[in-house]
């Protein structure tokens, strides 16, 4: 708070008193201090005075009341040299405009001065009821109250409009000279009322209070607390109504004065003048005070520092849109257009960017766009999603660009495959019928990505590229990006870190089952690596996954931690009181359901079998993969049967409490041949020759009888290891 | 640098002294140069009559004193030795406030009452005192006897020290230091010092660690906490430091040691009309009361009383001849001062009888008499008015502006108002990257540096980078002498991040907190912006550090250790006097971390020791994954890692 507001502020507060106090006191003189004072149609008596002071307000003698503490609240004006702090005092100020200004008002109702036709004065308890729970519940983003008038009609209309096609409320009070901007919109033939979310409330300033203590209310109503605690009541104007002020025309003291009111509530206010900005944050959830002199940008200006999430109900692409789409393929015969696959080059990259670096919905199509080919065709593409947000980082860069596949197959008509520059999409001759461009995948990613990552998207801007030239020149950049990503994990240990994730997402159906993700042990169902957990974390700190700081090693070998037990005794409902990171012969992690793979003994062998989920055939285990599943899953520790993810199987921490990679004795072709290079590698830092022929698969045999002669004809390692028990 | 201090006043006094042909504590000093070596380096032994000992610290003569111990047993005793000195005059001087507050619940106290119920209430319910009856006085003597059976206490652990971090306490059970009783940890440390005990120089460290977490958990927590309830809690006020505050034709009154007892009443009298009569009778146009050193600290907190100087301004003061009396308690009082007043009309007046020097008048201070003896000290300093020899009078002009009276509890409000009182902005700022952390600056003033040079350079640097920093003693004295706490003044050292946060709650960027007890002030903010949240769930995550530029007493290394084991970095010099042991040094200045999450940094050039902090408030915000810093520092030099990392957020 700059001292120039702060002591605007507080004069404007001392004025505000003044005014409703003489206006107290005249109506006293007429009345006695016996005449009742109500607001029309509210259970809250004076809501503001409710909720703040705790009082029940009734008559005049309990206004008297009222204006005692606004007293006892107003500051004195800070020094013109060697000042006090003031930030404090310029927020009681604050309050105290917020009750006087509530008691001017009252006592107009008192003398029967009523609202101008067409405004609406105070809101009832009704509307509350009706429109209130959409503001809280986030249906309607959130309202601005703008004061004054606008320079000209044409900006009135345009800020608006902007407003309205976000749905945001709005309420218009207070006056430039006479001229409202309720005359300026009727002048322009702009329809107002509640229909249209454009709601005058009175011409002067003072009418400002109706929209405070109207949201000031939803506290009680809807967030259950009670009169009296202004702390709670506060704070949930913050964390829930996403309200902000817009000042048109100077900034008066007795503007500032609601200003510092509203900065109490939470809601900050946007100014277009010359004012002193208040940046630093934590009264309100940004910003308290920002000027915008440029007219294009000050309804994104308010909606940013409020911190407001709009939010788009329907993606605008010109076919349906639905997750029932997602599986849908596009064959040859119905094919208009591909993009990637073998036919061309194509990529997605999704990149952090910094709030100024983006503009939201800003989508670009660089290139011929789908029409200009002929059906069956392929063009190149590039497709790259600039994300801006304030709690944003380079971390959730693949979390979010992971989503990309789902979110566009989930047009219908389009068809998604794989991931980053192994990308290949399809889209139906059906689709482009309907009108589906290029731009539209932008559409998609930018509506889906706000709407399911509010908390980290506050921007998104796409470009697409389909000129092949510019494709590869960014794909060379994009690569770049992509190996950074895995070199941030490749070189993480499990003990170079002191915290691993928790994932408890499927204690739905295996209520005593915990996840642990460690750097070199991903969730079980290869969808989690430490990464995505911490990311995850951070995207949504009530989640399933959580912190969980290693504690004391209790053994480094197995590898047991203290907290980690802690954790999961806890989150087990007290089922599990240990667990061994790396053994599967002692104290194992309990698996879910969803494991990529199972890891059984073979007890014939001295060594383990891995079967994946994919391999239906029978195993040297006398059981296939389902039977299997029945033994491992369900969140109980079974000694012997474990659930992994395919990558764990070439981590240096694979059982390696049991022996590690050399006790592989059998697995399917297929799965070895999908962590083939990974296994060779690991195979080699190990010492061990030639091993992937070592390991038997179906085409080998498929019972223990025929497995232990290969064993050791091949001359397995596992035969010559110490017993697994 | 060739002059003695950069404060222009102490310089003009220096001069003045000079041609008065005055010794004051700057030429002693000198002569007493060459220090001796031994001493330095911590490797002489006077624990039995078989010493002195020392050990060389080139490896060439002696390598163990009479009795076998070595150099790191030495260096280790001495350190040990001087905590528990330190710690038992915190826990002393916490032990009497809580004497008078008994005292004043009695109805004993002349004059005295209990200005802060609210807080008293708060202590009350934290010290499990049943608060149902609402009877103030029953519940200030049932605070006074807990207060003062936490000294005794043989067992368990200081109540006090409860309000830590869970994570902090865990850390300090496991390696047995957490406090058990005030007195009981101090005597421990004594006895371990003894000829024929303790020779591993690991344990007495750990040792003196606990006696000092007993004085800044237990001592000066209690002194802070007891003088806020009786004398009133702090809130921010104006008045004015260094020697310009002495009035030309007022009756000057200085008072100086650590005890607000005295001095309160001293200033309540000084502003009755009746001595206000008096001294207009005598010729005089007002009374002055300004203090020194930590007393006035505590007259300033809640009285606004000027701070006439720092600790090694205490004789200087007396050379402006238009001091008619400094009154005394406790505390870095320098036996000099005596010598000084004979060549004016000064008298010095004693008032403890733990503090008694040759040469000063002695008015033993009981509490049953405060204010017939203030009144009698008063009235005695407006009868020496006559006797100020005009032509030896010389007040320099210099006096700043200044904000005082920050307090833990404070803060809510002024970050939030009344009706939303929160640490959440401060919180913030540093999580957003618009502060870098909190730095407490404090301690002494000492000879072997230029008088004021280390606290200035050292803030300086600190402010350019975002630090906003809190600052108790005489380093806040040296800071308001040199304009840091006037919230306009203040502003030009400010980055550009701090200034947005210092403009914007109105506050200066160095924030006066009080005197040194009120050390425990700065441990109690930390535990607020950990249940904040967002900076760490330990004191040791926070980007926050601690510094005594200019140390000189041993209730610096009693603080020093507390801090540091408290989770917080320490910068301090002069350095301990360690060096001669590798070990000690080696645990101070690295190994401790491990254990307490914080380590020394002995540096002599404050600019440097300014960017070692900031190297380490930086990596507590990396830890943290706070956002980047949001502006370069001041003046675009130094810290290129910040600018780089700027570049490379805005580049992406």
């Amino acid at each position: 708070m700059s001292k120039i507001v702060a002591s605007a502020a507080i004069r404007g507060a001392h004025s505000w008193a003044e005014e409703a106090e003489a206006a107290l006191k005249q109506a006293i003189e007429s009345k006695g201090e016996s005449q009742k004072l109500e607001f029309p149609e509210t259970a809250f008596f004076l809501p503001m005075a409710y909720s703040l002071l705790g009082m029940e307000v009734k008559d005049l003698a309990g206004a008297k009341k009222i204006m005692a503490r606004v007293r006892s609240l107003l500051p004195p004006v800070p020094s013109e040299k060697v000042w006090l702090p003031y930030l404090g005092p310029t927020l009681d100020a604050g309050i105290a405009t917020l009750l006087s200004t509530e008691m001017i008002t009252a006592l107009r109702y008192l003398r029967g001065e009523l609202p101008a036709q067409g405004d609406q004065g105070f809101i009832s308890d009704t509307i509350l009821r009706s429109l209130g729970i959409q503001l809280v519940d986030g249906r309607m983003p959130g309202f601005a109250a703008i004061l004054g008038s606008a320079p000209t009609n044409e900006i009135a209309v345009k800020v608006v409009r902007e407003l309205q096609q976000r749905n945001i409320l709005v309420f218009l009070c207070d006056n430039n000279d006479g001229k409202t901007m309720r005359q300026q919109l009727e002048q322009e033939k702009v329809e107002l009322g509640w229909d249209t979310y454009i709601v005058p409330l009175g011409s002067d300033l003072v009418s400002g209070i109706y929209a405070l203590n109207w949201a000031m209310r939803g506290a009680l109503t809807f967030g259950g607390h009670k009169r009296g605690e202004f702390v709670k009541c506060l704070e949930y104007q913050r964390d829930r109504v996403f309200a902000f002020g817009l000042v048109f025309g100077e900034v008066t003291d007795r503007r500032y004065a609601v200003g510092a009111g509203a900065i109490n509530m939470g809601f900050c206010v946007i100014a277009d003048t010359d004012i002193p900005e208040i940046r630093p944050t934590g009264v309100t959830l940004f910003e308290a005070l920002v000027r915008e002199r440029n007219y294009d940008k000050i309804v994104p200006t308010c909606i940013q520092t409020r911190g407001v999430k709009v939010k788009v109900e329907k993606v605008p692409i010109p076919v349906n849109y639905a997750a029932a789409f997602e599986g849908e393929r596009v064959r040859k015969e119905q094919l208009a257009v591909e993009f990637g696959g073998k036919a061309s080059v194509a990529f997605e990259w999704l990149r952090m960017k910094s709030l100024d670096q983006v503009e939201d919905g800003k989508i670009t199509v660089v290139g011929p766009d789908v029409d200009t080919v002929p059906d069956g065709k392929s063009l190149p593409i590039a497709i790259i999603v600039d994300v801006a947000g304030r709690k944003m980082q380079r971390d959730f860069e693949p979390i979010l660009e992971r989503q990309i596949h789902h979110l566009i197959n989930g047009a219908m008509g389009v068809m998604h495959v794989g991931q980053r520059d192994i990308v290949w999409i399809r889209m139906s001759k059906d689709a482009k019928a309907k009108g589906f461009k290029a731009r539209h995948f932008g559409d998609i990613l930018h509506v889906k990505l706000l709407q399911n990552f509010p908390s980290i998207a506050d921007k998104v801007q796409v470009t697409i590229y389909t000129k092949k030239e510019d494709v590869e020149k960014l794909l060379a950049e994009a690569k770049k990006s992509y190996a950074e990503r895995d070199a941030r994990v490749a070189g993480m240990t499990d003990e170079s870190v002191d915290t691993f994730y928790s994932c408890t997402l499927c204690q739905s159906f295996a209520p005593s089952h915990v996840c642990m993700i460690s750097p070199e042990r991903l969730g079980l169902c290869g969808a989690y690596n430490w990464l995505d957990g911490k990311a995850a974390f951070e995207i949504n700190p009530t989640g399933p996954n959580q912190p969980v700081v290693k504690g004391e090693t209790i053994d480094p070998v197995k590898g047991q931690w203290d907290n980690v037990n802690k954790f999961v005794y806890q989150k087990s409902s007290k089922k599990i009181e240990k667990f061994n990171a790396y053994s599967l012969m002692e104290s194992p992690m309990t698996s879910c359901g969803c494991f990529e793979c199972i890891v059984a003994i073979v007890p014939e062998a001295n060594g383990v079998m891995i079967v994946n989920r994919e391999y239906n055939g029978m195993t040297p285990s006398g059981m296939t993969f389902s039977t299997l599943a029945s033994t491992t899953g369900g969140g109980l520790q079974t000694p012997g049967f474990l659930g992994v993810g395919k990558l764990y199987v070439t981590s240096r921490k694979f059982i390696s409490a049991d022996g590690g990679l050399a006790r592989v004795v059998w697995m399917p072709k297929d799965l070895k041949e999908t962590v083939r290079e990974r296994l060779e590698a690991r195979a080699k830092e190990v010492g061990l020759d030639d091993f992937l022929n070592k390991i038997a698969d179906e085409t080998v045999c498929d019972n223990a009888g025929d497995l232990l002669p290969f064993l050791e004809k091949v001359g397995h390692p596992a035969l010559t290891m110490p017993p697994m028990f | 640098m060739k002059e003695k201090s950069i404060d222009k006043a102490t310089l003009q006094m220096m001069e003045k002294a000079k041609c008065d042909n005055v010794c004051t504590a700057f030429d002693r000093a000198a002569q007493q140069e060459p220090r001796c070596g031994f001493g330095e380096l911590g490797v002489c032994c006077q624990q039995c009559y078989m010493g002195p000992c020392r050990v060389d610290p080139l490896g060439k003569g002696a390598q163990y004193g009479a009795c076998g111990i070595d150099a790191d047993g030495i260096v280790a005793r001495n350190i040990a030795r001087n905590t528990a000195i330190g710690a038992s005059a915190h826990s002393d001087h916490g032990r009497d406030v809580a004497h008078n507050l008994y005292m004043t619940s009695q109805g004993k106290a002349q004059g005295y009452e209990i200005k802060d119920p609210v807080k008293l209430m708060y202590v009350a319910e934290e010290l499990s005192v049943d608060t149902s009856s609402g009877d103030v006085k029953k519940i200030a003597a049932e605070v006074a006897h807990k207060c003062m059976a936490e000294f005794g206490k043989q067992e368990g652990e200081l109540i006090m020290a409860q309000r830590a971090p869970e994570k902090q306490k865990e850390r300090w059970r496991k390696l047995k230091v957490m406090p058990r009783g005030v007195d009981r940890e101090i005597v421990e440390v004594l006895h371990m010092v003894h000829m024929g005990m303790d020779a591993d120089y690991r344990n007495l460290l750990m040792f003196a660690i606990k006696a000092g977490l007993s004085d800044g958990w237990g001592g000066s927590m209690i002194a802070t906490d007891l003088t806020d309830i009786q004398f009133g809690s702090p809130n921010p006020l104006r008045s004015k430091a260094n020697l310009g505050v002495l009035g030309e034709n007022t009756v000057n009154i200085l008072v100086h040691g650590h005890e607000p007892t005295l001095s309160e009443m001293i200033v309540k009298v000084a502003r009755t009309p009746e001595m206000k009569a008096l001294a207009k009778k005598k010729g005089a146009e007002d009374i002055t009361v300004a203090g020194i050193c930590c007393t006035a600290n505590e007259i300033l907190m809640r009285q606004g009383a000027p701070l006439a100087g720092n600790y090694l301004m205490q004789e200087l003061a007396i050379v402006t001849g238009a001091v008619e009396s400094m009154v005394v308690d406790v505390q870095c009082i320098m036996p000099g001062i005596t010598q000084v007043a004979p060549c004016y009309h000064t008298k010095i007046i004693t008032t403890s009888k733990k503090a008694r020097i040759p040469g000063a008048v002695h008015y033993q201070f009981e509490e049953e008499r405060a204010v017939d003896i203030a009144r009698q000290i008063v009235t005695e300093s407006i009868e020496n008015y006559s006797n100020r020899k005009r032509d030896r009078v010389q007040i320099p002009k210099e006096s700043s502006d200044l904000i005082a009276g920050f307090t833990t509890e404070n803060v809510f409000y002024h970050l939030g108002g009344k009706f939303r009182p929160s640490f959440k902005p401060l919180n913030e700022g540093m999580i957003q990257g618009r502060l870098r952390g909190v730095v407490g600056v404090v301690g002494c003033n000492n000879t072997k540096v230029v008088h004021d040079y280390n606290h200035v350079n050292f803030v300086k640097e600190l402010l350019k980078h975002d630090v906003l920093v809190v600052t108790t003693g005489c380093s806040a004295g040296c800071l308001a002498k040199h304009g840091f706490l006037d919230p306009e003044g203040g502003l030009q050292y400010c980055g550009n991040g701090l200034k947005e946060i210092c403009v914007a709650v109105g506050i200066p960027p160095v924030l006066h907190l009080g005197s040194c007890v009120d050390n425990s002030r700065i441990l109690t903010a930390c535990i607020e912006m950990v249940k904040e949240g967002g900076i760490g769930t330990d004191l040791s995550q926070l980007p926050v550090a601690g510094s005594a530029p200019e140390a000189m007493s041993s209730k610096a290394t009693s603080i020093a250790l507390y801090v540091a084991a408290s989770g917080i970095a320490v910068h301090f010099y002069p350095p301990f006097q360690v060096h001669g042991s590798k070990k000690v040094t080696e645990y101070l200045t690295s190994e401790m971390e491990k254990d307490f999450g914080a380590y020394f940094i002995f540096e002599g050039d404050p600019k440097k020791a300014a960017q070692k902090i900031i190297a380490h408030l930086d990596k507590k915000r990396e830890a943290l994954k706070l956002k980047p810093m949001m502006y370069p520092p001041l003046n675009g030099e130094t810290d290129k890692k910040a600018a780089e990392k700027q570049a490379a957020v805005s580049k992406s």
